[in-house]
This record gives C-alpha cells, sequence and structure tokens, in this order.
C-alpha cells in the first residue's frame, strides 16, 4: 500500500461505517423505544439477550455473514461476498445491539419520567414512541457514535467477507493487519492514527451539529 | 441527508464499477513477497481485466475456491492441491513458479540448526534442544511443509516451546522475532519483511524445502456463475513469456526470489 491509497481507503472507511451505523440506528433506535414503552411478558428476557449479543465477537457475526453470502451458502446468488455492502451487513448486525441497549437504556429513564402523563392524555403507541425518542435525541447521538465507533474500529468480521482486497474493500483496519504482517510496523502505527483522527472528526462534527440544533430550538 | 446518501453510495460503488472482474485468492507470501504489486498492473492491463486479489493461506483458499467464491487460486501445497483437482473443485493445476523455504532464528542460534546437514536434521535439533519454534498453525501451504518436515524427523513436535500462532507469514514472524524462536518462512515473505531485528536465514538448500506455486482455475461445472475465461487468461498470462519473464526478473534488494517453471499444457 502506498501514501497515495490513503485518502481512498480513508473515504472507504468513512462511507462503510456511516452506512453501517446508518441502517443499524434505523433499526435499532426504534426497536430500542419499543421495548422501553412496551411492557409485555419477556421484556426481561430480550433484554437481557440484547444486552449479551453487545458482546458477540466480531469474528463470529464475519464467518456467518460468510457462510450466507458465500456462493455455496443461501444468500450466494446475490453476489454481495467480498463487496463493501457484505461489509455494511456485518457491521450492521455487530452494532445493532449496541445501538439497541443504549436506546432502551436512555428511552426507559424518559418513559419513566413521561408515563403518567402520556398514558393520562391516551398517547398512542407511535406517539409515544415519537415523544420519548425526540425528547431523548442527545442521548441517541450517544447510542450512534458509540455503535460508529465500534464499526469503523472493526477488523475480524471484514476481514472475512470484504476480504481486504485492493481498491475494492480495503479499509484503515484491514490495511493496518496486512502493514503489520509485512513488518511495516511504523506505517501501520500510523494507519492507526488516521483512524483515531477520523473518529474525533466524525465525533466532533455530530456534536457540533446537536449544539446548533439546540440554539435554534431553545 | 440524501446529498450524504448519494455521497456515500457512490464511495461504495466508485471501486466495483469499470471493467469485468476477477477474483483470485492468493497466498500471503504471494502478497508479502511483493510480486504480487508486481504483476497486478500488468496483468490487468494486459487481459483488461480487473482483479481482485483475495490474500489468505493457502488452505482457506482451496476452500475458497471450493465454494465457488473466487474464480481461481494460486496456492503452494501440492498434496492439497491435487486433492482439490482430485474432487472437481478445480479443473486442473498448473505450475508457475517455485522458490524455497528456509530456517530462520536469533543470530546466536543457540539450537544450533545452522551446521546440520539436512532440514529434518535441523528441525530434530530444534526438538532435542527445545528452544522456542513459531508454527504458522494455519493449515497454510507454508505450515503444511513444515509439518512434513517433523515428520521425517520421527516425532511431531510437542511441548511449551512449540508455538503455533494461527496466522500469516508476516504475523508470525513478528511473532517469532518477539519470542527469539525459530521459524520457517519462505525467503520471498523474509527478504521483503521489515522488521527483522537480529535475526537470519540459518538453515537453506535442502531439497525438502522446495515450495512450488500452482495456478488452479475453479471448475465452472460446479460453478455456473464462475468465470472461466477470466481464469483462463490470467493462467494463460502467467504462463506466458511475459508472465514468466516478470517473475523471473523480481527482485527483493537484489535477489531473485521466484523461479518460473511453467511447462507447456
Amino acid at each position: 500500500m502506498e501514501w497515495a491509497d490513503l485518502g481512498e481507503i480513508t473515504l472507504r472507511s468513512l462511507a462503510v461505517s456511516l452506512s453501517a451505523t446508518a441502517l443499524a440506528a434505523a433499526i435499532a433506535m426504534p426497536f430500542g423505544a419499543w421495548l422501553a414503552v412496551r411492557p409485555f411478558a419477556g421484556r426481561r428476557w430480550a433484554v437481557a439477550t440484547l444486552n449479551a449479543l453487545i458482546g458477540i465477537p466480531p469474528v463470529v457475526v464475519g464467518l456467518v455473514v460468510y457462510l450466507l453470502l458465500s456462493r455455496s451458502g443461501p444468500l450466494g446468488v446475490l453476489g454481495l461476498l467480498f463487496t463493501p455492502w457484505a461489509m455494511i451487513l456485518a457491521q450492521v448486525v455487530i452494532i445493532t445491539p449496541l445501538i439497541a441497549s443504549l436506546t432502551h437504556q436512555a428511552m426507559r429513564d424518559l418513559w419513566l419520567t413521561y408515563r403518567d402523563l402520556l398514558v393520562s392524555l391516551n398517547a398512542t403507541q407511535s406517539q409515544r414512541l415519537r415523544l420519548v425518542l425526540w425528547d431523548g435525541r442527545r442521548a441517541l447521538l450517544t447510542a450512534a457514535l458509540a455503535g460508529f465507533g465500534r464499526a469503523i474500529g472493526e477488523v475480524g468480521a471484514i476481514m472475512i467477507v470484504g476480504g481486504n482486497i485492493d481498491h475494492a474493500t480495503r479499509v484503515l483496519t484491514t490495511a493496518i493487519t496486512l502493514e503489520t504482517s509485512k513488518g511495516n510496523l511504523w506505517f501501520a502505527v500510523t494507519l492507526g492514527a488516521v483512524l483515531i483522527v477520523l473518529s474525533l472528526a466524525v465525533s466532533l462534527t455530530a456534536h457540533a451539529l446537536t449544539r446548533t440544533e439546540r440554539r435554534a430550538q431553545w | 441527508m440524501i446529498r450524504i446518501a448519494l455521497a456515500l453510495a457512490f464511495i461504495l460503488s466508485a471501486t466495483a464499477g469499470a471493467g469485468q472482474t476477477m477474483r483470485m485468492a492468493v497466498t500471503t507470501s504471494f502478497q508479502n513477497s511483493g510480486l504480487a504489486t508486481v504483476l497486478l498492473p500488468e496483468i490487468e492491463a494486459d487481459t483488461q481485466l480487473e482483479i481482485q486479489m483475495l490474500v489468505v493461506g493457502t488452505g482457506q483458499a482451496l476452500r475458497l475456491g471450493a465454494a465457488g467464491d473466487v474464480d481461481a487460486v494460486l496456492v503452494h501445497a501440492p498434496a492439497a492441491e491435487a486433492q482439490q483437482v482430485g474432487a472437481g473443485h478445480a479443473t486442473h493445476r498448473r505450475e508457475i513458479m517455485y522458490n524455497d523455504f528456509v530456517i530462520l532464528g536469533p543470530k546466536s542460534d543457540p539450537a544450533g540448526v545452522a551446521t546440520a546437514t539436512t532440514a529434518s536434521q535441523a528441525f530434530a535439533a530444534l526438538a532435542a534442544a527445545r528452544t522456542p519454534f513459531a508454527s504458522r498453525g494455519d493449515d497454510s501451504g507454508t505450515h503444511k511443509a513444515e509439518l512434513a518436515i517433523w515428520a521425517s524427523t520421527g516425532a511431531m513436535p510437542q511441548g511449551r516451546w512449540y508455538v503455533e500462532t494461527g496466522a500469516g507469514m508476516g504475523a508470525t514472524l513478528n511473532t517469532a522475532v518477539g519470542l527469539g524462536a525459530y521459524v520457517m518462512a519462505d525467503r520471498a515473505s523474509w527478504l521483503n519483511f521489515g522488521n527483522k531485528a537480529d535475526f537470519e536465514i540459518l538453515f537453506e538448500g535442502d531439497p525438502p524445502l522446495n515450495n512450488q506455486y500452482s495456478f488452479l482455475p475453479t471448475n465452472p461445472a460446479r460453478h455456473p456463475h464462475i468465470d472461466a475465461a477470466a481464469a483462463k487468461a490470467v493462467e494463460d498470462w502467467l504462463v506466458g513469456p511475459k508472465g514468466q519473464a516478470m517473475i523471473g526478473a523480481y527482485r527483493v534488494n537484489g535477489v531473485q526470489v521466484f523461479f518460473p517453471n511453467a511447462t507447456a499444457p
């Protein structure tokens, strides 16, 4: 790998992990909020399972996604293996439980505050969900950033389903693995620094955006 | 928001666009030696194919081929390759080039393998001295070759001194250098390795250390989506005059590391 490829690899890291975070958030946030506002018999089990899934080893997710997307697997006809889409899919599976769990926790506290009010107003299920989600948007941002952080720093799963193909599926973490294997330790460390700066930039941007929103609002 | 989504989609698909693609799983030494970086642009220019290379151990490469996930594999484990063809996963096996394995260790050579006359003797000396030895332990071509040499000593290695990294050649070299452990590697990967510390080649040049690389196209009869024509084009390039000449001309620090030996079909 050369320095000239750094921009391309960095952009791809960002594109893959931002897409994965957006998709995972779209699934996890409504689900986490729903878990918080809707009492049902197996809720304790559902929450415990969700929390346990946070710790799922990425490499296992990678393996399962590989088996699904392999030409010999059930979804092989889609031809998604070794493309960025396969990497996004793996990252979505990895970070959805984390975002859902953090969402659930924040929404649960909010729900305890608003419950009597919303029940007395006879708010519908969808009104309840929308209100707590909107009111807890800053907690949701933190949940999304946590998910993004886990996605962009992940290497085990995307190595398996992406294949670390130059100019196709190589991202910062897999490039770090490759350079380490070549014994180019300083180059690998430099790539690691780029990864941290990228994470920081995304986090700062997100926080800047919410602060603007807040000033306009209040 | 939509603009961001469009930009993301563009970045994700930008590279998958132009031209026909051919997917090939290659052994880590082909990449770590730097030869892949030299050959790939030439192959792409001459065949008009976009080649996507997956760098994995020989064992995993063969499994990717068997699953139909790659159009061809370039690996180095003759016995496993014959099995792959026998099982119908590959149409045939074409020899491309060879190089050799070397036994590396700290300059001080505490086990005294430098004085051995055969690879088998060198390994026996390691087992007797119980000095640390780092093995790939990943079913790769290098690992298979290493195990064959251990088998020739009459006893498989056992004990805390025998460390299986379960990782690629480069990662294993890093581990060996860190532990001060002996290690067997292909010459090309070693010469191109950037973290040599005080390690050097202590034993080389015995026939069991020969390392043959071959090209195996995936069987299109098993996997109809396989691009057999593309695999054929790459095979023809590798065994053709230009490919063979480029392989022979490749140097790492002035040393020839691969010897072309393709024969007519």
